[in-house]
């Protein structure tokens, strides 16, 4: 649904996307991370055809993003990172303009703009003016326009900022639907929880460069190495520390409980509980000790240029999140 | 046609209606439309009151329909800042950006936000009109022609226009409505010497004048719409973030446009030159019909002048003796350095007219190139009232020089005219400001490698032969 192969886009002398390839087929989202000025926007602009890649090309909905500009851009909902918003306008008017715009009949204008409206707990307010709106109302409205024509594809610019946490909710539950819808869907966040939540994929870019890309669980083993898992006992361990089956270790250990990692969590964790529990051991549970993606990014943000990321993976276990301290576990 | 219209007038009519909720563009619409006029009825009744004390009644005559098209001015002068705020403002508050992210061409937005700017001043400059003309029917009983109020309407109509279509040219060029409304005294100057010179020709009654006043602000307003669609695209919109002039760039752009491929001069001159003289074609063409039609029209303005041939002496040509060299010595004909000056001269003039063309459009810059064309075929049509064939003439003065000179003339034209389009043309693939630089870099491409080596030999031509040639082709008449 979204394809892109080699997309550059130069700004006068200034490198501001270089060579980014994506493939996101249909009901799939995802989320492209990075810090402010990395290239997302101009990304992002190059895929509803504003601007137009330097080279390299992309299809957005089987339309070429050069040659097909006006189908790519009818094909596709963007939530802008500034809304974009007529003070003046009341919500229903507004909604009703866009409808317009995007040439839909009124009758499935005042339809779909209801709808949308009242999913987003915006009905009661629909006729006053968007400058008497909150900040998170102004969001869910723009949110609200770019999903009026109902397109195929949505690029969503930091889709919950500005939200209380329960329409934070409600932005992120819409999402969810949408991708069961089978929309495809590319998200630009800074909100890594959320990222993690909602996307298939995530990619990080720096300099205008995809530097990794890969399903959350991919890029914390590349980066942060195999998944650890701890044991937690109903009482404390014994002196001697307990074993394990014959090709796995201990790795770290508390009072009441101990990590390790499995080689195949599928075949070895249950291995490991019958072992312990054989040992006369009181397991309490075996859960993956929780890794952030906000790991993830910060190692990938800060690790030096050349450097093959997603075989950093070892160096990771031991690197403090700081560059400095990135840049010498690597040099190390 | 209509289905593509159909987003232009949505938009137009959506800041219409946003514009008509804003109380700081309704206040000043309102007293401009309806006490400013019963202010200038007032204005009017007493100045011709005044006036009629001492007999000069022509004055009153000329003062009430002066006073008609200042009442169709002022309201319009809002057009300029809601343009700015259509276009700068929406830019600089991103509101703009989801139009972007839409189905609608550059165009139509263009022309939504163009019309949206236009009417609501126009509709005020209009009832403004009907105003005064109803209270001046009642206090001084003047009623104008028919003519006189189309006349009236029409300007103020394109002035409506060249104000807006050059903000928009001078919003594209900022982010931010502040720097817009700094770049917009391009266009407030310029109006109120065109007004102040309106005002003197509507004070000397002589209308027909300003009919080529409509005509000459409808072209322009042609020149800046056009100017304005070029620019008013999503790539110059959201391409820069802030107003700042990139020389490292600019000289990159130039370079790498002026030097191409080459690796020594001998193969930028078969290699690029070449490309850069074959995209001058068009222009060159134009260039070249422009200057026979001039000079064939300025030879027919000494006819139509109907002065007499002797008011510029054109009889002395015939009796044309060695002395005349002699004359020609004196002034320093027949030396190296008068080679030098007179190449230098011609390049000044080159850089004058490229100076000139940068700022018109190219227009100014032509026009400076076919001035001296101009003069001599005047002064051939005038020859021709005295007897001598204007083509003899225009062969003495121009030959054997004119052979290296014109067509240096003619690329020089033609290089101003590529840059002055590339102003107004869309550019495909890159933004206005790298087009303008290729067309600059061929420009110095042509003037380094074909212009100057051309006015060179033209000079040296000019300054020993063209005398004696001139002597043979005049001095046996």
């Amino acid at each position: 649904m979204i394809e892109t192969h080699e997309l550059v886009k130069k700004f006068e002398d200034f490198l501001a996307v270089d060579r980014v390839s994506l493939n996101i087929p249909a009901g799939e989202v995802l989320a492209l991370l990075g810090p402010n000025g990395a290239g997302k926007t101009t990304t992002v602009r190059m895929l509803t055809s504003v601007l137009r890649p330097t080279a390299g090309w992309a299809r957005v909905a089987g339309y070429d993003v050069v040659t097909q500009a006006e189908q790519v851009r009818a094909s596709v909902g963007v939530l802008t990172e500034q809304h974009g918003l007529y003070g003046r306008m009341p919500a229903d008017d507004y909604l009703d303009f866009f409808g317009q715009i995007y040439r839909m009949p009124a009758a499935l204008r005042r339809k779909r703009g209801g709808e949308l409206l009242e999913q987003f707990g915006l009905a009661g307010d629909r006729k006053r003016r968007i400058g008497q709106y909150s900040k998170g109302m102004r969001q869910k409205l723009a949110l609200a326009r770019s999903l009026l024509h109902d397109p195929p594809v949505l690029l969503l610019d930091e889709p919950t900022s500005a939200m209380d946490p329960e329409s934070a909710r409600l932005v992120r539950d819409a999402i969810h639907g949408l991708r069961s819808a089978k929309r495809t869907i590319i998200i630009c966040t800074h909100n890594l929880p959320e990222a993690e939540e909602l996307a298939d994929q995530i990619a990080i870019i720096r300099r205008g460069r995809i530097i990794v890309r890969g399903t959350s669980t991919m890029l914390k083993e590349s980066l942060l190495g195999p998944a650890e898992y701890q044991v937690q006992f109903a009482a404390h361990l014994p002196n001697s520390l307990p074993e394990l089956p014959a090709n796995l270790k201990i790795h770290k250990h508390g009072p009441d409980w101990l990590r390790f990692y499995p080689l195949d969590p599928l075949q070895d964790n249950p291995a490991v509980i019958r072992h312990l529990v054989g040992q006369g051991l009181p397991v309490l549970g075996l859960t993956e000790v929780p890794r952030s993606l906000e790991h993830v990014y910060l190692q990938a943000i800060n690790a030096p240029d050349g450097v093959d990321i997603l075989n950093m993976r070892n160096l990771a276990n031991n690197a403090a999140l700081t560059p400095q301290a990135s840049e010498a576990a690597y040099a190390g | 046609m209509q289905d593509n219209l159909r987003p232009v007038f949505i938009i137009a009519y959506r800041e219409v209606r946003d514009q008509l909720r804003d109380w700081r563009i309704i206040i000043p619409i309102a007293l401009l439309t309806l006490f400013f006029p019963f202010l200038m009825n007032f204005t009017a009744g007493q100045v011709v009151g005044f006036v009629q004390q001492y007999g000069a009644n022509l004055l009153a005559d000329r003062f009430i329909p002066f006073l008609l098209m200042i009442v169709g001015f002022f309201p319009i002068t809002i057009s300029l800042a809601i343009a700015l705020e259509s276009f700068a403002g929406e830019t600089e508050r991103r509101s703009i950006e989801p139009l972007l992210g839409s189905p609608l061409s550059d165009w139509q937005l263009y022309l939504g936000k163009l019309l949206a700017s236009l009417i609501p001043p126009l509709l005020a400059s209009y009832l403004g009109v009907i105003v005064y003309l109803i209270g001046i029917r009642r206090t001084a009983n003047w009623v104008p022609s028919v003519d006189f109020l189309i006349l009236v309407l029409l300007l103020t109509t394109v002035q409506a226009l060249v104000m807006v279509s050059g903000a928009v040219v001078v919003s594209t060029q900022t982010t931010s409505v502040r720097a817009a409304n700094l770049l917009a005294s391009f266009i407030v100057l310029p109006m109120s010497l065109l007004i102040q010179g309106e005002s003197v020709v509507m004070l000397w009654a002589d209308y027909g004048v300003l009919w080529w006043a409509v005509l000459g602000q409808v072209i322009l307003a042609g020149l800046l719409v056009r100017m304005g669609l070029a620019h008013f695209n999503r790539e110059e919109l959201l391409g820069k973030e802030i107003d700042t002039l990139n020389m490292r760039w600019a000289w990159k752009v130039f370079s790498r446009a002026f030097v191409g491929q080459a690796r020594n001069p001998g193969d930028w001159l078969k290699h690029e030159l070449p490309p850069a003289l074959r995209r001058l074609a068009i222009p060159v063409a134009f260039m070249t019909i422009t200057l026979v039609v001039v000079t064939w029209v300025a030879a027919d303005q000494a006819r139509i002048s109907g002065l007499p041939a002797s008011v510029f002496s054109m009889d002395k040509l015939t009796t044309l003796d060695e002395t005349f060299l002699d004359q020609f010595r004196e002034i320093g004909f027949f030396s190296a350095n008068g080679v030098f000056s007179i190449w230098l001269h011609n390049l000044q003039t080159i850089l004058i007219a490229t100076l000139l063309g940068v700022l018109t459009f190219a227009v100014g810059g032509v026009l400076v190139l076919l001035l001296p064309m101009a003069i001599i075929g005047f002064f051939a049509g005038a020859a021709g009232l005295a007897g001598i064939r204007p083509i003899t003439f225009l062969l003495a003065f121009i030959m054997p020089h004119g052979l290296f000179e014109l067509p240096a003339i003619i690329l020089s034209g033609a290089a101003i005219l590529q840059i002055g389009a590339a102003l107004l043309t869309p550019a495909h693939n890159m933004t206005i400001g790298e087009a303008w630089l290729r067309a600059f870099a061929d420009w110095a491409k042509v003037a380094l490698a074909v212009v100057m080596p051309l006015f060179l030999i033209a000079s040296a031509l000019e300054m020993f032969v063209s005398p004696h040639f001139m002597l043979m082709v005049l001095g046996g008449l």
